[in-house]
């Protein structure tokens, strides 16, 4: 095991060359639900338990369950009012099980990037073989159901291994949204050598995070996506930023909290210097523009 | 450093769901549903009458408002109590004032325990559903067959006794279940169930002994998750309420079919005195709007159920 992942270096938010986001925007705002399949009954991984109770989980299974019945199309039809593509993060046995989701996403040219095959199955305990042919198959299932590679990963459940990104980026991606150290893209180090980003997904603005770890309340969940937008908006002026909200469709869809959710986005997008986009497309403009001037300013740091 | 082959195969990734309990199906494919009255929102009050036994043993989990100090933990077993003995009390006043016909969900425990708020909720004529023995007693994956039957058989008998009901509506403690506890509630003569909240709508739900209604009553909004496990205020309690009925009225007039909304209540958590008044605003915001309709909730499956082809 590392102290430190190797997968970035130190880089002061200060003093950055400056990135310019298309028509001159401030911000690059992108929405990410992850939609999810997650098994009644998987194979227990010894390191992670998928369910707090002996089978059947009827809890917690279910009411992730409802994000699909219920929670898609809600959320599905909040972005589309506001002119947003969502960039799912896709559970891709979803599109297996459930490929009506799959068809209005596509016909919505929403991108589809991956999350693993199951949101109950962990990268813990797999060899780097076995990862390699979980993306593998991951990678494969969205290009054959979708017509194209997925350009981005966010590992299962947020379960790592040390090769993870190393392993993504051989299967062909660009970015990962499995780091949250920073407000902009930023280079990743990847074993293979290529040009691969970080692009800013957040773990504070995660819906999941802010109400079930975080226990914040539905309208205070709206007011923090209006606070964290307007500093990155006022900074951004200086030094284009990004903004991401991820979402779960069991979460932001109830009916007591999609209201905050819906005005957050009225709001956000109510602002004349915001690019609302992908995270594919944030990653190729950043790759094209700025990724050389930032290895560049890197490597110049002196110490 | 690997895992068995069985972690890279997926037996069940196919079309539809992982399982064979329900069929997979949107809520926006299905046909629209009209309540009674040309009404849009059903609204479902669901109050659980509980017992949480001193002698807590925790099998397989610590129920959530169960005991937690060591053995007499007398504070949680007598705030418990409270519930049945002042809050409730406040509780059917205000049904009463808005005119909500609430369900009961009531652990047979109780029944035994304190006949006489059993007889009141009788001579009411509100609905009684069952919710199993007592909070201790959980229904749970790998329980004994017969152990879990015997738990089914106590409670439906003494509340079918107790009441004069037929009893047809079932909620498990902590809506924990065992591989078996669907079976076992048709066996019983079941015809509904409120454990799984995969939904907003009732659905059908597929047993090897024949189907049962799930129905949908929802967690995320229930008094004692949002207060007690989120520690959000009261006064945010009967936001959320107020926010989730504006959104479903507005997606049962947009969508031109009925919706549901499920509030599954505790009188030991918004009986209190400084709970109740929002309890009282909550069902004055609701019932103050037109398209309103308040029924238990076999009463809603009824109608729902006439309109399914």
């Amino acid at each position: 095991m590392k102290a430190d992942p190797g997968l970035y270096d130190y880089w002061p938010w200060e003093g950055r060359p400056k990135i310019s986001w298309p028509g001159g925007a401030r911000v690059a705002f992108w929405v990410a639900p992850n939609i999810e399949f997650y098994e009644l009954n998987p194979p227990a991984n010894p390191h992670r338990k998928a369910w707090p109770q002996p089978y059947p989980a009827t809890p917690g299974y279910s009411i992730r369950d409802y994000g699909n019945r219920v929670g898609h199309v809600r959320q599905m039809e909040v972005l589309d009012r506001y002119g947003i593509r969502g960039s799912i993060s896709l559970s891709t046995a979803l599109c297996d099980h459930h490929p009506e989701i799959i068809r209005m996403c596509a016909e919505r040219d929403w991108e589809f990037f991956s999350h693993g095959i199951y949101n109950t199955r962990y990268t813990y305990g797999l060899s780097e073989e076995q990862e390699r042919e979980m993306i593998q198959d991951s990678v494969d299932t969205i290009e054959k159901h979708t017509g194209r590679k997925p350009a981005g990963y966010l590992a299962p459940a947020l379960s790592h291994s040390e090769h993870t990104i190393d392993l993504f980026a051989e299967a062909g991606g660009i970015y990962t949204c499995d780091l949250f150290h920073d407000d902009q893209p930023t280079p990743v180090h990847v074993r293979n050598g290529q040009r691969f980003v970080s692009v800013p997904y957040s773990l504070e603005m995660n819906d999941t995070i802010a109400y079930v770890v975080n226990k914040v309340e539905p309208r205070r969940y709206g007011q923090m996506l209006k606070d964290n937008f307007d500093r990155l908006y006022q900074e951004g002026a200086d030094n284009g930023t990004v903004m991401c909200i991820p979402t779960h469709n069991y979460q932001v869809s109830c009916p007591h909290r999609l209201k905050a959710f819906e005005e957050a986005l009225e709001y956000i997008t109510g602002h004349s210097d915001v690019w609302v986009t992908t995270g594919r497309e944030i990653a190729e403009h950043y790759l094209e523009h700025h990724y050389g001037n930032a290895v560049a300013a890197i490597a110049a740091q002196e110490g | 450093m690997a895992l068995e082959r069985e972690h890279l195969e997926y037996p069940r990734r196919a079309y539809g769901m992982d399982h064979d309990r329900y069929d997979w199906s949107m809520l926006t494919d299905r046909s629209p549903v009209q309540w009674p009255g040309g009404k849009r929102l059903a609204l479902w009050v669901n109050v659980c009458l509980q017992f949480f036994p001193l002698n807590q043993k925790g099998k397989p989990f610590a129920v959530p408002g169960g005991m937690t100090m060591p053995y007499p933990d007398l504070r949680h077993f007598s705030l418990r109590d409270y519930g049945n003995r002042v809050g409730i009390y406040r509780f059917l006043k205000a049904f009463d004032r808005y005119g909500v016909r609430p369900g009961f969900a009531v652990n047979s425990a109780l029944a035994e325990r304190a006949p006489a708020l059993l007889r009141t909720i009788a001579e009411r004529g509100d609905e009684i559903l069952a919710h199993g023995v007592h909070m201790d007693a959980l229904h749970y994956g790998g329980q004994d067959e017969a152990e879990e039957r015997a738990l089914v058989t106590e409670c439906l008998d003494t509340l079918r006794q107790a009441s004069g009901q037929a009893v047809t509506g079932w909620l498990s403690p902590a809506r924990n279940e065992s591989e078996h506890t669907p079976e076992l509630l048709v066996e019983h003569g079941v015809e509904y169930f409120c454990d799984w909240v995969n939904d907003d709508m009732p659905y059908r739900f597929h047993t090897g002994n024949g189907g049962l209604w799930a129905m949908p009553l929802s967690n995320e909004l229930e008094d004692r998750f949002v207060i007690m496990n989120n520690l959000h205020s009261e006064q945010s309690w009967l936001e959320q309420v107020c926010d989730a009925a504006d959104f479903l009225l507005q997606e049962a007039e947009q969508s031109d079919s009925g919706r549901i909304l499920a509030l599954n209540l505790h009188p030991w958590m918004l009986g209190q005195p400084h709970r109740i008044a929002k309890l009282e605003q909550a069902l004055d915001y609701i019932t103050g709007k037109d398209s309103v309709w308040t029924a238990p909730p076999g009463e809603i499956l009824k109608a729902f159920r006439e309109q399914q082809a």
